[in-house]
């Protein structure tokens, strides 16, 4: 089973805080990690190649230290990086970052899975997913919890929902999100380390892609963002102290016109 | 260069810095931007790291000055065919056949838009049978429905429902098209979005008119809430937005609303699958879902032990509220994932949040300081979930829960 994983990297949200005086994001020693929804992408994608065989191809789109991302995944088991970047790419939205992924994975050729995260930490919009099988034109399942059965050209898997689950049958090849409850993350090994350190990276950029100017970054991306701000960061409010009934009245006098 | 600081122009003043959103941007002298030892005789001036921008463009505003700036790289000219982009359009999702509550929202939203455009409401249905809540849903501000009704959509599934949906776009050509940002919604408009070159907004809170040029304002969340950005698609349409649940309004019902119900049906190869929804489980453990709920009453460590979560259930039950869980109850197994709140979790926003036992980390206010009130009750003083609360409470929770539930019940008279 040849499995492409699509992973970003993201900012380590725990430290993008605000600085309550200033009202300013506090930036200072953010470390880049793989967006944590990609992590269950690759584990899912290394137990299937284990289970099934194949090759695993980890690909990203993002500023040249991106290529940190795929080493990383390469450290846990993952066969080969893909890094594409290219100034050319800058400012996509999700449309082009997802049309450019596409055209990368139409260069790949060959795959019977794709795999992603729900969504990314950072943009959290759970779009460039659907937006790669969409230019595709293949199936997806979105928010997959676990892969029940995969049987000849068809996987059966569970998609979790608001109240519940659905179980669905896919063709392959199809693509995948991913929710955490689908697995648990490895460790790299020892070993993986020192592959991941020794492992080529291949980058494709612009000149290799060749992509239409008019489908990628700025000008390809249909939205754009006119304003950006910090919203006004929750203060703390009223303390409630007294004794246990004493706490227990004011706070249900305050609630009363919430709840019914 | 797609961004560009006229040098000329920049004090070094480092507004810029603070309105940069991805730490881009540094003051540097003309010897540190080449790399060299600084030369701290001369004037620093701002370097835009172009492996962090992302061209958003946060900074151009923020220089007094005018010295950013961003090219807007080979837009395409406004088409004009973009007046023929009329109405505006709500995805009424359906699950079982019950329409779901955020449609109803979307509604509300939608007319208040429509006045300021001076155009139509029309809600776009797909499903077997929802009985008489068409009418309710004209009662609640669309003007039109549009129906697809067939035995096979009676389910939402991503191909048939992506292709009526573009199908019915590419007859009507709304300008505006809103669907809440649910699981379904999620999935579904992406596709569509792609496929008809439009452009797409995740998860808003906030929807206007810029009134100059009539185009749709977008405002969301990003980095978990952190930061809010606005957003237009202006040269494509529709415009379009998914929405999440409890942020907008449903209007109240006008029994006396009349609205014009227009039937669609389409060849049968368009509802067609390839995937094949087998079979719906639903978890039955929960009260209410978490994204639908009114009121969370949500659990952390801080309650010790899986079985204490009973106590939350019953506050729960009292107050016809979804229960809750912080990440660490999850990973302990005291809780299932479904309840998760927080980054790797469920983003929730209702209008009441009762968090207990919860220290409050980063990834878990993420997830849920958007609710309206929020009440903490924790041990430590000093915990985190405190800095967001509407009302705080330092106290043993489990003596302050039962006493919690007890009045609760005599209030409401359960």
């Amino acid at each position: 089973m040849n499995i492409i994983v699509c992973i970003k990297q993201v900012p380590e949200t725990t430290e993008v805080r605000i600085n309550p005086e200033t009202n300013t994001l506090i930036r200072e020693g953010v470390k880049s990690i793989i967006n944590p929804f990609d992590m269950y992408a690759i584990e899912e994608g290394i137990r299937l190649k284990e289970k099934f065989g194949g090759k695993t191809t980890v690909i990203t789109m993002g500023p040249p230290q991106a290529e940190q991302a795929l080493r990383e995944a390469i450290s846990m088991g993952i066969d080969e990086g893909l890094l594409i970047s290219d100034k050319a790419f800058a400012g996509s939205d999700t449309w082009a970052t997802s049309f450019t992924l596409t055209c990368a994975i139409k260069k790949i050729g060959v795959f019977d899975l794709i795999l992603c995260g729900k969504q990314a930490s950072d943009g959290d919009t759970a779009q460039v997913g659907p937006g790669i099988s969409a230019h595709l034109d293949i199936p997806q399942v979105t928010y997959v919890k676990k892969i029940e059965e995969v049987k000849d050209n068809f996987m059966r898997v569970e998609r979790m929902m608001e109240e519940g689950f659905e179980i669905i049958e896919t063709p392959l090849p199809a693509l995948l999100t991913v929710v955490k409850e689908i697995n648990e993350p490895r460790l790299p090994s020892l070993r993986g380390l020192m592959r991941a350190k020794q492992a080529k990276i291949t980058l494709w950029t612009q000149k290799e892609l060749n992509l239409d100017p008019q489908k990628i970054g700025l000008a390809g991306s249909p939205t754009q963002v006119i304003k950006i701000f910090t919203p006004p960061p929750r203060t703390g409010g009223q303390m409630l102290t007294g004794e246990t009934q004493e706490i227990a009245d004011k706070l249900v006098g305050l609630l009363k016109d919430e709840v019914h | 260069m797609p961004i560009q600081i006229i040098v000329e122009k920049c004090t070094g003043c480092s507004l810029c810095i603070k309105a940069c959103p991805f730490d881009a941007i540094r003051m540097m002298d003309r010897l540190e931007s080449r790399g060299l030892a600084s030369d701290s005789q001369s004037h620093k001036k701002a370097v835009i790291d172009l492996g962090k921008c992302n061209l958003c463009g946060a900074c151009v505003p923020a220089c007094k000055l005018k010295a950013v700036v961003l090219e807007e790289g080979e837009k395409p000219a406004p088409n004009s065919s973009l007046k023929d982009y009329k109405g505006i359009w709500v995805f009424i999702e359906q699950k079982n056949g019950n329409i779901q509550s955020v449609s109803y929202e979307l509604l509300g939203k939608a007319q208040e838009l429509a006045r300021k455009l001076n155009t139509q409401v029309s809600g776009v249905l797909i499903c077997n049978d929802v009985g008489d809540q068409i009418d309710s849903l004209i009662w609640h501000g669309a003007d039109n429905i549009y129906l697809v009704q067939a035995p096979e959509l009676a389910n939402f599934q991503d191909e048939p429902y992506t292709n009526i949906l573009i199908k019915l776009i590419q007859k009507y050509k709304p300008e505006i098209f809103l669907c809440g940002a649910t699981a379904i919604g999620r999935s579904l408009v992406s596709r569509v979005a792609v496929t008809i070159n439009a452009g797409l907004t995740a998860d808003c809170t906030g929807l206007d008119i810029e009134p100059e040029r009539k185009v749709l304002l977008q405002t969301r969340p990003a980095f978990g809430g952190n930061i809010m950005a606005t957003i237009i698609s202006p040269n494509h349409r529709p415009q379009m937005a998914t929405v999440r649940h409890k942020v907008m309004q449903p209007q109240a019902a006008d029994k006396h609303r009349k609205g014009k119900i227009i039937r669609e049906s389409f060849e049968s190869s368009l509802y067609a699958s390839r995937t094949k929804l087998l079979d719906i489980v639903e978890e039955v453990e929960t009260l209410v879902n978490l994204a639908e709920a009114d009121i969370i009453v949500s659990g952390g460590r801080g309650l010790g032990a899986q079985e204490n979560f009973k106590l939350l259930e019953e506050l729960a039950h009292v107050l016809g509220a979804a229960v809750g869980a912080s990440r660490a109850t999850v990973d302990s197994g005291w809780m299932p994932y479904s309840h998760q709140v927080g980054q790797t979790g469920r983003t929730v926003a209702p209008k009441l949040y009762i968090a207990c036992g919860i220290s409050g980390q980063i990834q878990h206010l993420v997830g849920m300081q958007s609710s309206k009130i929020i009440v903490a009750i924790n041990k430590d003083p000093d915990a985190p979930i405190f800095k967001v609360a509407t009302y705080g409470i330092v106290a043993d929770l489990f003596q302050i829960i039962p006493a919690l539930t007890k009045k609760f019940k005599e209030v409401l008279k359960k």
